[in-house]
C-alpha cells in the first residue's frame, strides 16, 4: 500500500495547487537560465555569423564589439594579398532606430561586401543582396517581411531576404546591407545639414573607414602566424575568432552575465527554501498520523518513504510544470530564451537534491515524534 | 496459550521523571498480572499513572525499574531495540484510542488492512481479513468510505477492527467509549469482551465511564502511582 500516493489523492486539489505554485517558481528559474544562455548565444551570434578565422581591427582596440574600431577600408586589399588568406571582406556595424509602420524599429545594421566574408551564411527566405544599393536582408525578429520597404537615413531599402538568429549582444535584430550603403548611412548628412556645411565651405563628410576586415584562411594556413604578421603593422591589430569570442564574453556581456548568474543563484536558493518549507509543513501537518503509524508498529522506512516520495513527487511535478510553461511562453520574451537539455537536466538534479535535503528536515521531525502522542484525546 | 494464561506480567515497575527536587514519581512499584480472556479497567484520577502504565505495557515508554513480560517475552531487559519493540507492538498489541485516530487518507477497509500490510500479509489476504472484521463489527457496508464520512460509532468500530486485525493478544484501550453514547458504549464493551474470549486476548482499558464498569472483570485503581485496591 503506497501511503504517499493515497495521501496525495486524499488532498489532490491542494497538492496540485502546491505543485503548480512550485511549477511557477521553476518557470522563473528556467526562464532565468534561458535568458542567461540567450544573452551568451545572442552575443556570440554576431561574432560567429561571418564564420571568420581572423578579425583585423584598429590597433590598440579589442575590435568592433568591445569598443569603437576604425580602419581604412582599403585595408581589405592589403590583407587579402597576404599569404594564407583565402578571402577577406570589410565590415561595418552600427545601431539605428527607424520608423516602420506604426512603430519604431531598433536595428543592428551590418554592412558587408557582397561576395566576400561578412554577409549572412544562410538565407531562410528570399535571396541575398543582389544589387549594389538599397536592398536589405533582415532578421525575422525585426518583423519585416519580404517586399517591405523601410527608410534608413536618407534612403528607402527593400527587404529581399530573411535570416534567423542574427542580432547583437543587446538583442537588437540585425539587417544586412552593402558596405557602401552602410557607410553612407553612417556618414551622410540630412539635406539641411548639407546646406549648412556647404555654406561654411566644408565638403560633404566622406569616410572610407570600416570597423574590421574579416579573414578566412586557406586550408592548412597557420592562424597564429597570420595574426602575428598582421600585428606587425602599426595601425592594425589582429584577433583570432576564439580571441574575439572571449573578448566579447569577457568585456561586453560579462557584467550582465554575472548579474543574471547571481540572480539565478538567489532564485535557486529561494526555491530550495520554499521546497523545504512546503515539505516540512506537509510533514508537520501529519505528525499525529505519523505517531499513529508508529504506535501500530509501522517501521521507520514506511514513514520515511511517505515523506521522501511525496517530496520527490512534488519536486518532479513542479519541475515538469515549470518546463512545460517555459516551453509554451519562451517565444513571447522580448529576448531570446535558450534552454539546453543539459540545463534542464541539471535543474532536475538540483531539485532532486533539494527535495531529498528538505525531506531530511521532515524525516528528522517525524522520527522525533513520540508514538504516545497518538494516545492523547 | 489459552484462556487463563498470563499475557501481561508487570513486576515492581516504577517510573520517575527528573531527579532530586524536581523528581516526579509517576509509578511506584506496581505489580499487575492480566490473563488471557480478562477485560480489565484501569481507574484513577488524572495524574495517577494510568496512561504511564498503559504506555509501558504498550512498549512506548521505558520503565525506570522493574520487569515487564508480554505474552512470554521479557521486554525492557536491555536486549530489545526500538525496532524490535515496534515489531512486538505490531504482532502482539492492539491499540484503541479515545479519538479513533484512523488515517484520514485511507478508506475504512484500508485502515484495517494497513496493519496487515505492515505485518507482511499478502495484499489479497489482508483485504479478506479486513472485510471479515468489518463485517463482524457490522460496518462492512462502510468499507470503501473515508473516516471523515463515518459516524462516531462507525469510526470507533473501524478502529477496533484495526486494533484486532493482526490478532493481537494484548489490547490496550484509552477511553474507548468516551466519544460514544451510553447504549453504543455498552455495545462496544460487549464486543470487546466477546473478542477477548474468542481470540484468547486480554483487554486493558483506561476509562472514567461508570456506565460500563459492569462490563469489566476487574477494576484496578491507581492513586499517586500506586495500585490502590481492586
Amino acid at each position: 500500500m503506497n501511503l504517499a500516493l493515497k495521501d496525495i489523492r486524499h488532498g489532490l486539489f491542494r497538492f496540485v495547487l502546491t505543485c503548480f505554485g512550485l511549477g511557477l517558481l521553476m518557470t522563473v528559474v528556467l526562464a532565468m537560465i534561458g535568458i542567461y544562455n540567450g544573452l551568451v548565444a545572442d552575443a556570440l551570434a554576431v561574432v560567429e555569423a561571418p564564420a571568420a578565422d581572423v578579425w583585423v581591427v584598429e590597433a590598440g582596440t579589442k575590435g568592433p564589439f568591445a569598443e569603437a574600431s576604425s580602419i581604412p577600408a582599403d585595408s581589405r586589399n592589403t590583407v587579402a594579398r597576404m599569404p594564407g588568406v583565402a578571402e577577406a571582406g570589410a565590415i561595418n556595424y552600427q545601431t539605428v532606430e527607424a520608423p516602420f509602420l506604426d512603430r519604431t524599429l531598433r536595428l543592428y545594421v551590418v554592412g558587408y561586401e557582397p561576395g566576400r566574408p561578412g554577409g549572412p551564411q544562410v538565407i531562410a527566405e528570399g535571396r541575398g543582396i543582389g544589387t549594389s544599393h538599397f536592398e536589405l536582408v533582415a532578421d525575422r525578429k525585426t518583423g519585416l517581411v519580404l517586399g517591405d520597404t523601410i527608410r534608413l537615413g536618407r534612403n528607402r531599402f527593400t527587404v529581399v531576404g530573411l535570416v534567423e538568429g542574427a542580432m547583437n549582444s543587446g538583442g537588437d535584430p540585425a539587417v544586412y546591407m552593402t558596405l557602401a550603403d552602410a557607410m553612407a548611412l553612417q556618414t551622410e548628412l540630412a539635406p539641411a545639414d548639407q546646406r549648412v556645411q556647404a555654406a561654411r565651405g566644408a565638403g560633404a563628410v566622406k569616410s572610407a573607414s570600416v570597423a574590421a576586415v574579416i579573414v578566412r584562411i586557406t586550408p592548412g594556413a597557420d592562424v597564429d602566424l597570420l595574426t602575428a604578421t598582421l600585428r606587425q603593422w602599426k595601425h592594425l591589430a589582429a584577433l583570432s575568432q576564439i580571441e574575439q569570442e572571449n573578448i566579447l564574453l569577457a568585456s561586453v556581456v560579462d557584467k550582465a552575465r554575472r548579474q543574471i548568474g547571481l540572480f539565478l543563484g538567489i532564485l535557486l536558493a529561494v526555491s530550495a527554501v520554499v521546497i523545504a518549507l512546503i515539505i516540512y509543513t506537509m510533514t508537520m501537518e501529519k505528525l499525529k498520523q505519523i505517531a499513529t503509524l508508529k504506535l501500530i508498529g509501522a517501521p521507520d522506512r514506511t514513514i520515511i518513504g511517505l515523506i521522501v516520495q511525496q517530496s520527490l513527487i512534488l519536486g518532479t511535478a513542479g519541475w515538469g510544470i515549470g518546463l512545460t510553461l517555459i516551453l509554451l511562453v519562451k517565444d513571447v520574451f522580448p529576448r531570446r530564451v535558450v534552454l539546453e537539455p543539459f540545463n534542464v537536466a541539471v535543474l532536475a538534479g538540483i531539485i532532486v537534491v533539494v527535495c531529498l535535503a528538505a525531506s531530511g528536515l521532515g524525516v528528522r521531525a517525524a522520527m522525533k515524534v513520540d508514538p504516545a502522542t497518538a494516545l492523547g484525546g | 496459550m489459552a484462556i487463563g494464561d498470563i499475557l501481561v506480567d508487570v513486576q515492581a515497575v516504577a517510573k520517575h521523571y527528573g531527579d532530586g527536587e524536581t523528581r516526579v514519581d509517576a509509578l511506584r512499584q506496581v505489580d499487575l498480572q492480566v490473563r488471557a480472556g480478562e477485560v480489565i479497567a484501569l481507574l484513577g484520577p488524572s495524574g495517577s499513572g494510568k496512561t504511564t502504565l498503559l504506555n509501558i505495557i504498550g512498549c512506548i515508554l521505558d520503565p525506570s525499574s522493574g520487569r515487564v513480560v508480554l505474552d512470554g517475552d521479557p521486554v525492557y531487559d536491555g536486549k530489545w531495540l526500538r525496532s524490535d519493540l515496534r515489531r512486538l507492538r505490531l504482532d502482539k498489541i492492539g491499540f484503541i484510542f479515545q479519538a479513533h485516530n484512523l488515517l484520514p487518507f485511507l478508506t475504512a477497509a484500508e485502515n484495517v488492512s494497513l496493519v496487515l500490510d505492515l505485518a507482511g500479509w499478502a495484499p489479497e489476504k489482508g483485504k479478506e481479513r479486513a472485510k471479515e472484521l468489518l463485517d463482524y463489527l457490522e460496518v462492512g457496508h462502510r468499507a470503501p468510505v473515508k473516516p471523515a464520512l463515518l459516524s462516531g460509532g462507525e469510526a470507533q468500530r473501524v478502529a477496533i477492527a484495526r486494533a484486532l486485525a493482526n490478532r493481537p493478544r494484548i489490547i490496550l484501550a484509552d477511553e474507548p467509549t468516551a466519544a460514544l453514547d451510553s447504549k453504543r458504549a455498552q455495545l462496544v464493551m460487549d464486543l470487546l469482551r466477546k473478542l477477548a474470549s474468542e481470540q484468547e486476548a486480554c483487554i486493558l482499558t483506561v476509562t472514567h465511564d461508570e456506565k460500563i464498569f459492569d462490563r469489566f472483570d476487574r477494576l484496578i485503581h491507581l492513586r499517586d502511582g500506586k495500585l490502590a485496591d481492586e
